[in-house]
């Protein structure tokens, strides 16, 4: 089903001469499920059917720390004891539960089945279950699925999942030449990469994922592809499997992330240096004023990242390039040596980094190092302000617009929010 | 399997979560997947607990599974053994690891730590938060509760307080109200239990005169087996409303032998009179719709019919394990009671009923919401704004006061709501109006919902059609009672045989419901 599993084996080898500490204990983060918080707003005639139990659907409810209140796209079937004892066909009642659901929402045209850690345990075949339904409510409705269990992925894994299931379905475009986006993107940011890649007559661009399943971009030999987010690992292997091939760079966080991901691409489709200073000159200036703004707060300031949704090494960059603050430790649930070649080189000489968890030691680490800025998931936040420590809740960097040129001081407004608060309180 | 939107209730083992929260010096282990961590954050951000929740998971991955996750969770008991040095443990599977089979308490047993370890087995695909943290507590204290010395002199009556745990709806607000009434009556409070109990107060829960049950569905399992156990009776009356907590009162200085006398006169009440206040008059028959769980619905609909004088048209919970005591209750309201916890039964159930507000959770907010219909909060499950930073109980006379200010907030205000009758073209008070002291939200609702709502009630061939001008009359009455004078009109005209519904028909049908 997926390959995800092999990954941290691979990664927990020792790699001679490295700064990363690897743990492994209690693991203090969201499973891949969570995706689905921001997903079922992105592509706006999908609906995401977790295939699990209550507490899946207790997870989802609470993930965006309350609950949320618009008719959702997305719903839990959950698995009770007759699907267990074997009381019920799970795939009869699968099916009927699903035309119930397309028949209240008629609106939809793709639906993923989303496994969860009881499903993958009880090893129902929802890849199977897909494209018998597939087939039943096509061309009406596309049914696809993925995995977002927690044994298998971490958080953000989950939209790699889904995204990678959405592959196999892009038809192909052979050896004609285009640029394809790869991750999630605020719509506004989009339409900013869209219109900075036109002015440097790069194109034609498309987005994965797309706003409508309809729109769904083709891939094949004449492909180049760019990262919009660090924790796209089996996405990537998927496209480079139809041929496409990876731009590498660094991601579009800040100023300098930002331009030197454009850059990369406008190296690949050969614009002049002049035709690049052109259509990025004013937008780079205005986010270097923005930053300007927050730079007081946070420069000098140490900071100190929890993992939890592989954003962390682009975000530790940024933050340490460009912003002047102090790196105590950079934690990442999975680092992705390849993918983040660009911005490890980025760092500063020495940075601490971390690989998976033991949350206590964690913890411990952390109350020692002092740091004035914690960014962490939020059963960590409040426990760590009680003591003392400022921090920043990390699943605010999933639900902001925070790339690209104009959102970089928004990005950094962020991360200066929490301090400027506390100096701001005298309760 | 079942398809679930939005969930009243979480798994069992968040159930055990908001016991040991509560408590002190005990720790959970949870056998359970990385992601189930997600649940501390109902207690750091939703309650905002100051303090992570007393829980380690072993949070094993798909790697693990080929392997020894059974070493996995003994590890992960030793080292919050040592970390965390707790007086006793509970240990337990999630859904997942309950799949996997590895036997938490009998692994945990094996390791004879030198405290008590207490087994949980709560199955997650079969049953729900709520029964989850009553079995918890009854396992708990059915382990450390120990009969008392014979020879304890007790100058005064002594009773616990059991039931109100972590997350709980204004829990540690009515704790505090529930102590007042006590020390008014001269009882002494042996433990409160699981809040802020430790395991060595469970220990000593029987040496109490009495138990008050605050929360059924926390409570009962537990407060019936110390009755069976050590002859401890227990109180059946939740002092929600006025005329519950007299009636509580009453109770518990029976069974305490004293006078309720000092409790029962409070000077803080002012329910009865406010309601009894002229201005209270539009209140009178408000159709309200009534959903929760089992203990805050059935004390909601008493203290609407009874406390405001308020009509409860439906009533309704998803604590199917009190099902039958909800029944009841809509048995003595003259209702049928809805027992689901399916959001989307709920919804259809409210469109249907037409109230002009609703009492629920805050699923039937979204609800009232989205239909145009005012709301009040009275149950879990939990958001944030259900932990106001005031003292807000729900139970006593101060809780019933809690009970009006809430309740009639979202209303509008008697006078307004006649103006808005009367003068119903005026262009700055029309149809979307909401109540003047609510700035935005509130109660609106366009034609087309209200139209739409019945017609999904009725979809017959045969149906009665409106005409022009009977269509702009309706317009012209105020959207909160506009729906249910359109299926009263509806209902008269299939009555009557007539088949186009004019002016004259819609007030036939008013003079001939009587409203």
């Amino acid at each position: 089903m997926t390959t995800s599993v092999l990954q941290p084996l691979e990664s927990l080898r020792q790699q001679p001469g490295d700064n990363v500490l690897r743990e492994r204990g209690q693991r203090e983060v969201f499973c891949g499920l969570t995706g689905i918080v921001w997903m079922h707003r992105k592509i706006q005639d999908a609906f995401f059917l977790v295939v699990g139990s209550r507490t899946c659907a207790h997870l989802i409810q609470s993930a965006a720390g309350v609950m949320i209140f618009a008719e959702p796209r997305f719903a839990t079937a959950i698995i009770d004891d007759r699907d267990l004892a074997g009381l019920a066909d799970a795939n009869e009642e699968l099916d009927r539960e699903v035309e119930r659901l397309l028949s209240r929402r008629p609106d939809i045209k793709l639906l993923f089945l989303v496994g969860s850690c009881p499903s993958e345990v009880i090893k129902l075949d929802l890849s199977r279950a897909a494209e018998r339904l597939s087939s039943r409510f096509m061309p009406d409705v596309r049914v696809l699925n993925y995995s977002g269990s927690g044994i298998e992925t971490t958080f953000t894994q989950g939209e790699d999942a889904c995204l990678a299931a959405l592959v196999p379905e892009m038809t192909d475009t052979g050896e004609q030449e285009q640029l394809l986006v790869v991750g999630a993107l605020a719509d506004v940011v989009e339409d900013q990469m869209r219109q900075l890649f036109e002015l440097m007559g790069i194109g034609p661009v498309a987005f994965l994922p797309m706003r409508k399943s309809g729109e769904i971009p083709g891939v094949g030999i004449g492909t180049r592809y760019l990262l919009a987010q660090p924790f796209l690992t089996e996405t990537a292997a998927a496209l480079e499997a139809r041929g496409a091939l990876r731009i590498p760079a660094p991601f579009p966080f800040g100023e300098r992330g930002t331009t030197a991901w454009l850059q990369a691409a406008a190296k690949a489709w050969q614009v002049s240096d002049e035709t690049f200073e052109q259509a990025t000159r004013l937008p780079r200036e205005r986010a270097l004023k923005a930053l300007a703004h927050q730079r007081d707060v946070l420069s000098g300031k140490s900071v100190f990242f929890f993992p939890d949704s592989q954003l962390e090494v682009p975000l530790a960059r940024f933050l340490a390039d460009e912003m002047g603050m102090q790196l105590l430790e950079v934690g990442t649930p999975y680092l992705h040596r390849e993918h983040l070649s660009d911005e490890l080189n980025m760092l500063p000489t020495g940075t601490q980094l971390s690989e998976g968890q033991d949350v206590e030691k964690q913890l411990d680490r952390c109350m020692q190092a002092k740091p004035d800025l914690v960014v962490c998931g939020l059963g960590l936040a409040n426990p760590l302000e009680a003591e003392g420590v400022t921090t920043k809740w990390s699943i605010e960097l999933l639900f902001s617009p925070i790339h690209g040129y104009e959102q970089a001081g928004d990005c950094a407004e962020l991360f200066a929010r929490p301090l400027r608060r506390r100096n701001l309180l005298s309760v | 399997m079942k398809l679930t939107l939005w969930t009243y209730e979480g798994p069992t083992h968040i159930g055990a979560m908001r016991i040991a929260t509560a408590m002190r010096d005990l720790h959970y282990v949870l056998h359970a997947p990385q992601g189930d961590t997600y649940a501390d954050l109902l207690f750091t951000m939703i309650e905002r607990n100051e303090k992570r929740p007393p829980v380690t998971y072993t949070t094993f991955q798909a790697r693990d599974l080929g392997g020894d996750t059974a070493t996995l969770f003994q590890d992960s008991v030793r080292n919050a053994y040592e970390r965390f040095e707790p007086t006793a443990m509970i240990v337990g599977a999630s859904c997942t690891a309950e799949l996997i089979q590895d036997d938490p308490g009998g692994l945990a047993k094996g390791m004879k730590l030198p405290i008590p370890v207490i087994p949980l087995e709560l199955p997650s695909y079969q049953r729900k938060e709520n029964w989850g943290a009553s079995e918890t507590f009854y396992h708990l204290v059915r382990a450390l509760a120990k009969a008392p010395e014979s020879d304890i002199e007790k100058p005064r009556p002594t009773c616990n307080l059991l039931g109100a745990t972590a997350l709980g709806f204004r829990h540690r607000d009515d704790v505090r109200e529930l102590c007042d009434i006590m020390r008014t009556l001269g009882i002494d409070i042996n433990v409160i239990a699981p809040l802020d109990a430790t395991p060595a107060d469970l220990t000593r829960i029987p040496d109490a005169d009495f138990n008050v049950v605050m929360y059924p569905e926390i409570a009962d399992t537990t407060a019936s087996w110390l009755k069976r156990q050590f002859r401890m009776p227990y109180t059946t009356t939740i002092p929600i409303g006025v005329g519950a907590t007299t009636a509580f009162i009453k109770e518990v200085a029976g069974l305490a032998a004293v006078d309720p006398e000092p409790a029962l006169r409070d000077a803080r009440s002012r329910l009865p009179w406010f309601s009894r206040s002229v201005d209270s008059t539009y209140l009178t028959g408000k159709r309200v719709f009534v959903f929760g769980d089992a203990t805050h619905a059935i004390a909601a609909a008493r203290v609407a019919k009874h406390e405001l004088g308020f009509d409860v048209i439906g009533i309704g919970t998803y604590s199917r394990e009190f099902a039958r005591d909800v029944r009841d209750c809509a048995k003595e309201l003259g209702v049928d009671a809805l027992i689901s916890d399916d959001y989307l039964e709920v919804e259809a159930r409210v469109a249907e009923l037409q109230p002009e507000m609703v009492l629920g959770t805050q699923m039937e907010r979204h609800i009232a919401k989205r239909l145009g219909i005012a709301c009040a909060v009275i149950s879990a499950p939990m958001h944030v704004q259900d932990f106001p930073a005031a003292h807000a109980p729900q139970m006593g006379f101060a809780g019933a006061n809690v009970l009006f200010d809430t309740w009639v907030h979202p209303l509008m205000m008697g006078l307004e709501e006649h103006l808005l009758g009367m003068f119903r073209e005026d262009f700055e008070f029309g149809d979307s109006a909401t109540p003047s002291h609510l700035g935005h939200g509130g109660g609106t609702v366009s034609p087309a919902q209200s139209r739409a709502s019945s017609e999904a009630s009725a979809a017959d061939d045969d149906e009665p059609v409106w005409l022009d001008d009977a269509e702009q009359e309706l317009g012209k009455i105020p959207f909160f009672v506009r729906g249910k004078a359109r299926r009263n009109t509806e209902k008269y005209a299939r009555l009557q045989g007539v088949a186009k519904i004019t002016v004259d028909t819609l007030y036939d049908a008013k003079a001939h419901f009587g409203r």
